[in-house]
C-alpha cells in the first residue's frame, strides 16, 4: 500500500470523513460506488413489487399513505444516483446496467407480492430491517452518502408506522384478513432473514475496513430480531422457523439461511427478477424521445 | 444538457440556509419543481435556494503556518497565573466544583 | 345543500379520484425518477381533494368518503371521460394534464363564487394547491412545444384529447377553455363535439375493478 493510501485509510479508520472532491484510493472509490449504486438500484426496484397496491388500496387513507411511501423510495433512488454520479458513474449508465441485469439490487426486491397482507408486512418489517442498516450508515466515511442517510431515515420513520398500522388493522379484522398477514409473513420471513447479508465478521468485511459500513451484518440482523420478533409474536402470529428463539445471553438463534440461494437471487435469479427488469426495460424504450426533447437546447 | 444544482434549505424561521444536497435538471424551471419535491414535499423546509454548481466557489484550504493561537480561545491558559495572583492577594481560592 | 351542488361536488370528486388513479399508474415507470416523484405528489393532492369533497358530500348523504369513493356502482360515478382514458404514453399524459388543469381552473373559479360557503371554501383550498400542478403542466407544454421531435407527438395528443377536454365543463364555462387553450397554443382548435360527462369510457370498468379488488374481498364495513 502506498503512503497516500495508508494515510487515507488511517484517516477513515479514525473517524475521518471524505467529501466529493477529495482524493480517494481507487479501491475505495470502486467499492463505494458499487455499494451506493446497489442501494440506489434497490430503492428503485423496491418500487415495482409495491406499486400495484396503490391502485388497489382499499381506503383513501391507505392509498395516500402508500403513494407517499413509494414516492419516498423513488426519491431516495434519485438522490443516491446523484451521489453515484458525483463519484463518476452517470445515472444512465447505472440504469442501463440495471436493466441489462449487469448490476445488483437487494435480495428482498426479487420476490413477488401477492396480497394486501404483503403491503403491511413489507412496509413494517422490510423497512424496519432497512432502517437498522441505514442508521449504521449514518457514520459512513463518505460524508455525502451519510448525509443522505439522515434524510432517508427521517422519511422512512412513517413507513414503519404505516406498515404496522396496516398489520394491526388486519389482525383485528376478519379471520380472512388475519390470515392475509400470517400467509405473507410465512413467505417473507426467509428474505427478511437474508436481508442483512451473510454473517461475515467485521474484521473480514472490506466495507467495514474502509468505514463505508460500520456495523457487521450479524449485528444488524440481531438488532432486527431483538426489535421485531417479539412485536410479531405478541400479535399471536407465528414465524416459519422452529429454531427461532432468544438465548439467555440475549443472542437470537435461528435456522441458518441458505446463503448460496441469496447469491443466486441477488445475481438476478430470484422468482420475480426477470419480470421486474423487463418491466423497467419497457419504460426505458418509451421515453428515449422524452429525454431527447427535454435535454435538447430550447429553440 | 443537464445542469447540477446545489440545494440549500432553511428548516425553520430564523435558521440559517444549510446545504441540503444536489439535483440535476435540464434548466431552472425543472430544477425548481424537482427541488420542491425533494426538499419540500413533506413541509420540511421554510425556504430553498437553488444554485447551479458552477456558480459555487469552494474555498477549502486555510494556512496557519506559525500557529497564531492568540486569536482563539485555546490559545490561553490562565490557570497557573490565576493561582499565583490569588496567593499573592491572600484571597481564598474559588471553591472547587 | 342543493341537489345541483351535490352533483357538482361528486363530479369534481370523481374527476380528482379517477385522475389521481391514472396519475399513479406512472409510479415506477415515469420517464425520469424526478417525474415519478412529481406525479406522485400530484396524485396525492388529487386524492386528497377527492377525499375532502367526498367528506362534504358524505355528510349530506349520510355515508362516508370511502363508501362514496369505492362502493358505488359504475353508473353512479360522474367522472368526465377525459380522466377515465388509459393513456400510458407521455405526450398524452402531459396533454391531458394540461387540458384538465386548464379546465379545472375555470371550474374552480366558478365554484369559489358559490352561495354555499363550504363549497366556496373547499374550492379555494383546492385552487391554491392546483397552482403547483399548473406550473408543472405549463413547464412541460412549453418544453414539448419547442422540441422538433416532441411537438408533433404533442399536437397529435392534443387533437385526440380535445373533444374529451371540452366534455369536462358545461356549456357555460366551455368557451373560456377554448379561449385559454387557443391563446396558449397560438392557434385555433378544431370545432369538436364534446365527449360529455354522463357516459363512461370502457376503461372505467377495468379501473374500478382493480381499484376495488382488495376492498371487495372483505364484507362491507370491514376495516382496512
Amino acid at each position: 500500500m502506498d503512503a497516500r493510501t495508508a494515510e487515507f485509510l488511517e484517516h477513515v479508520q479514525s473517524g475521518g470523513l471524505v467529501e466529493t472532491g477529495d482524493w480517494m484510493p481507487d479501491e475505495y472509490r470502486a467499492r463505494l460506488t458499487k455499494f451506493v449504486e446497489m442501494h440506489a438500484n434497490s430503492e428503485l426496484m423496491g418500487v415495482l413489487p409495491e406499486r400495484d397496491w396503490i391502485l388497489r388500496a382499499p381506503t383513501l387513507q391507505r392509498k395516500l399513505a402508500l403513494t407517499a411511501k413509494i414516492q419516498d423510495e423513488v426519491g431516495h433512488a434519485q438522490l443516491l444516483y446523484r451521489v453515484v454520479e458525483d463519484l463518476g458513474k452517470p445515472r444512465e449508465a447505472c440504469l442501463d446496467d440495471l436493466i441489462a441485469g449487469r448490476s445488483k439490487f437487494h435480495n428482498v426486491f426479487h420476490y413477488p407480492t401477492r396480497t394486501w397482507g404483503d403491503v403491511g408486512v413489507i412496509a413494517w418489517l422490510v423497512d424496519a430491517a432497512a432502517i437498522i442498516s441505514q442508521k449504521a450508515l449514518l457514520k459512513c466515511s463518505y460524508a455525502p452518502y451519510g448525509r443522505i442517510m439522515r434524510k432517508i431515515c427521517w422519511e422512512e420513520s412513517f413507513h414503519i408506522l404505516h406498515g404496522r398500522d396496516v398489520v394491526l388493522t388486519l389482525v383485528t379484522g376478519t379471520d380472512a384478513q388475519r390470515e392475509l398477514v400470517q400467509e405473507a409473513l410465512d413467505r417473507w420471513w426467509e428474505p427478511l432473514m437474508m436481508f442483512h447479508g451473510n454473517p461475515i465478521p467485521a474484521d473480514e468485511d472490506p466495507m467495514v475496513h474502509w468505514r463505508i459500513k460500520s456495523q457487521a451484518n450479524e449485528d444488524a440482523r440481531q438488532q432486527f430480531l431483538e426489535g421485531y420478533v417479539p412485536q410479531v409474536w405478541e400479535l399471536g402470529l407465528t414465524l416459519p422457523d422452529a429454531k427461532l428463539g432468544r438465548r439467555d445471553d440475549g443472542v437470537w438463534e435461528y435456522t441458518e439461511p441458505d446463503w448460496e440461494r441469496l447469491m443466486a437471487v441477488v445475481s438476478g435469479h430470484g422468482p420475480a427478477s426477470a419480470e421486474r427488469l423487463a418491466f423497467r426495460r419497457l419504460s426505458r424504450a418509451e421515453v428515449d424521445w422524452v429525454s431527447r426533447a427535454v435535454l435538447a437546447e430550447a429553440a | 444538457m443537464v445542469v447540477v444544482f446545489e440545494v440549500f434549505r432553511r428548516e425553520r424561521e430564523g435558521a440559517a440556509m444549510q446545504h441540503a444536497g444536489s439535483i440535476s435538471a435540464p434548466d431552472e424551471r425543472f430544477a425548481e419543481i424537482y427541488a420542491r419535491e425533494q426538499y419540500g414535499r413533506r413541509g420540511e423546509s421554510e425556504a430553498l435556494w437553488l444554485v447551479p454548481r458552477d456558480a459555487v466557489h469552494e474555498i477549502d484550504e486555510f494556512v496557519d503556518e506559525f500557529d497564531l493561537k492568540y486569536r482563539r480561545v485555546d490559545g490561553y491558559s490562565i490557570k497557573e497565573r490565576l493561582k499565583e495572583a490569588r496567593e499573592r492577594a491572600g484571597t481564598a481560592p474559588a471553591r472547587a466544583r | 345543500m342543493k341537489p345541483t351542488d351535490l352533483d357538482l361536488l361528486l363530479s369534481l370528486a370523481d374527476d380528482e379520484l379517477i385522475l389521481g388513479w391514472r396519475d399513479s399508474e406512472w409510479t415506477g415507470i415515469a420517464p425520469f425518477l424526478e417525474e415519478d416523484v412529481a406525479f406522485s405528489s400530484i396524485a396525492q393532492n388529487e386524492i386528497g381533494h377527492a377525499r375532502a369533497l367526498y367528506e362534504l358530500a358524505a355528510r349530506e348523504l349520510g355515508t362516508d368518503a370511502d363508501a362514496l369513493a369505492f362502493d358505488r356502482p359504475l353508473e353512479e360515478y360522474r367522472s368526465a371521460p377525459l380522466v377515465e382514458l388509459r393513456r400510458l404514453e407521455w405526450a398524452r399524459t402531459i396533454a391531458r394534464h394540461w387540458l384538465y388543469e386548464t379546465a379545472d381552473a375555470i371550474r374552480l373559479e366558478a365554484l369559489k363564487g358559490s352561495d354555499d360557503p363550504e363549497i366556496a371554501g373547499i374550492a379555494a383550498k383546492i385552487d391554491r394547491e392546483e397552482v403547483y400542478h399548473r406550473i408543472h403542466a405549463e413547464m412541460w407544454i412549453d418544453r414539448l412545444l419547442v422540441s422538433e421531435e416532441a411537438r408533433p407527438r404533442l399536437d397529435e395528443a392534443l387533437e385526440e384529447l380535445w373533444p374529451y377536454a371540452l366534455g369536462v365543463l358545461d356549456d357555460e364555462l366551455r368557451p373560456e377553455l377554448v379561449r385559454r387553450v387557443e391563446a396558449k397554443l397560438g392557434r385555433g382548435m378544431p370545432d369538436a363535439e364534446p365527449v360529455s360527462r354522463g357516459s363512461h369510457e370502457a376503461e372505467l370498468a377495468e379501473l374500478l375493478e382493480e381499484m376495488t379488488i382488495v376492498r371487495r374481498s372483505a364484507p362491507a364495513g370491514a376495516r382496512w
